[in-house]
């Protein structure tokens, strides 16, 4: 009885605090929700945040790292995410690749022209070949990818996993997860691998 | 003009790649041609076409109610242009909500000359005024510093919705505004990005636009630029005025405060 008491107690200090206090994190959504409308395929339900979404908004904008076991617990639901290729290829065709990596079309507003696929927006991001000077740093350079890691089955499993799903590897990653959320097709990331890995390829042969 | 303007771009920037060495010092090479390139430009900001026809906008009499924007109040008094734009957004008593400078605008079009904006027009029909006037409006601040102010309750209630919601990832792709604007040195391609979340840049940024861009030959208000972001974002579509556009001008113009106001700018 005396526990609950307490227990009770507890409880109307926080409710006091909560009432002190205004929820700027329930205004915030409130607000996203009345400023949103759909367009073409990106409707107002991409605002629902995932668990990941949510723990890394509240992260970065504290500026703290990710407590460890939420982190582990996050990371471990990513990596049960991913899938790898059926028939067991990592590697489609390199020379398809180039325009995956340039285009940054698909997943906005419009529909996209007939017979044109996603893109994967890497050059957004990334350096790739040598040729290709404009190229994003948000994420690390890519340029000879192959070459300096070799194609050891270890490499080739973790970079399929890393474009399939980059957050299995680093929760709050700012790569998109390209495969879990069917942001590009299991062939286009086919070609991707074969564009990182492949001799030939600008990637490495440049 | 505006086709030479593209050429000379074109120009510096192929001489930048083709003599511009190895790949690893691109940032440098192309980065310093664009600068040069913004210096060639700068003299003639085709924006002034806009603050022409945006004045011409404010004095005129128009609308059902045949009456002219000079009475205006911008924050600082009916007709009072000078700073005005430097202080905002900010809350206005008379909506009785925190306006920036679009919506401010959009207001007094309905209040004085009875002109209804559609928010579905958005960048089309009246609201091509509205881009006109707001690059009228900023020219009267240029050079003054940032004084987004956070007295009323409203307007430090934006502030923390608008940083709660630029740090808030969502959609397909996982994205934030804070996965592009919260750190230093990072590019898209070769666009710099700001780094919202500090002084000095933020404060750029917040006075940047309405912005001449060259690549579309456009002129672009901080609506259509936070449109924009939402966008290359993947996320849903945000209405003109918003809350979430007007909490992030808030959010962004507070942490640039002090920051000597730019706008008009040119942009590549």
């Amino acid at each position: 009885m005396k526990k609950l008491l307490i227990a009770a107690g507890a409880l109307m200090t926080v409710s006091g605090c909560a009432l002190m206090q205004p929820d700027y994190n329930k205004m915030t959504l409130d607000v996203l929700k009345a400023s949103f409308e759909s367009k073409h395929i990106a409707t107002v339900d991409r605002l629902n945040q995932d668990a990941l979404q949510a723990a890394c908004s509240e992260a970065e904008m504290s500026g703290k790292d990710l407590d460890p076991t939420l982190r582990k617990k996050l990371e471990a639901a990513e990596m049960a995410s991913i899938k790898f290729p059926a028939d067991g290829k990592f590697f489609g065709d390199w020379t398809k690749a180039e325009k995956i990596a340039q285009s940054g079309d698909g997943h906005t507003w419009k529909k996209l022209k007939a017979g044109v696929q996603n893109g994967g927006n890497c050059y957004n991001c990334h350096q790739i070949t040598k040729k290709e000077l404009s190229y994003g740093n948000i994420g690390p350079s890519l340029y000879q990818y192959g070459k300096l890691r070799g194609t050891s089955d270890d490499i080739v499993k973790y970079t399929w996993g890393k474009l399939y799903n980059a957050k299995a590897y680093n929760a709050c990653s700012n790569m998109p997860r390209m495969g879990h959320k069917n942001l590009l097709t299991e062939q286009q990331l086919k070609d991707l691998m074969a564009y990182l890995f492949d001799p030939n390829s600008p990637v490495n042969k440049d | 003009m505006i086709r030479t303007q593209r050429a000379a771009l074109l120009a510096v920037l192929s001489s930048a790649l083709l003599f511009g060495g190895p790949a690893l010092s691109a940032k440098s090479e192309s980065e310093q041609a664009i600068d040069k390139y913004r210096e060639l430009i700068a003299d003639g900001n085709p924006a002034e076409l806009w603050e022409m026809e945006g004045e011409e906008l404010w004095k005129k009499k128009a609308g059902p109610k045949n009456a002219s924007l000079e009475q205006c109040d911008l924050g600082l008094g009916p007709g009072v242009l000078k700073g005005a734009y430097a202080q905002l957004p900010r809350y206005f008593a008379d909506a009785g909500q925190v306006q920036d400078l679009e919506m401010r605008i959009a207001y007094c079009m309905q209040t004085l000359q009875g002109t209804a904006l559609k928010v579905a027009d958005y960048n089309k029909a009246d609201h091509k005024k509205v881009i006109a006037l707001a690059t009228y409006v900023v020219t009267h601040s240029k050079g003054m510093p940032l004084k987004v102010p956070q007295t009323h309750g409203e307007e430090k209630r934006m502030y923390e919705i608008g940083k709660r919601a630029f740090f808030y990832r969502a959609g397909p792709m996982d994205y934030s505004c804070a996965t592009c604007h919260n750190a230093d040195g990072q590019r898209i391609r070769l666009q710099g990005l700001p780094n919202l979340t500090k002084n000095e840049p933020a404060g750029k940024a917040a006075t940047s636009w309405p912005a001449y861009r060259v690549s579309n030959s456009q002129l672009w208000p901080m609506q259509k630029r936070i449109n924009d972001c939402y966008r290359l974002q993947r996320f849903p579509h945000p209405k003109f005025g918003s809350e979430v556009t007007v909490a992030l001008s808030v959010y962004m113009g507070v942490n640039g405060n002090n920051i000597p106001s730019q706008a008009p700018t040119i942009k590549r």
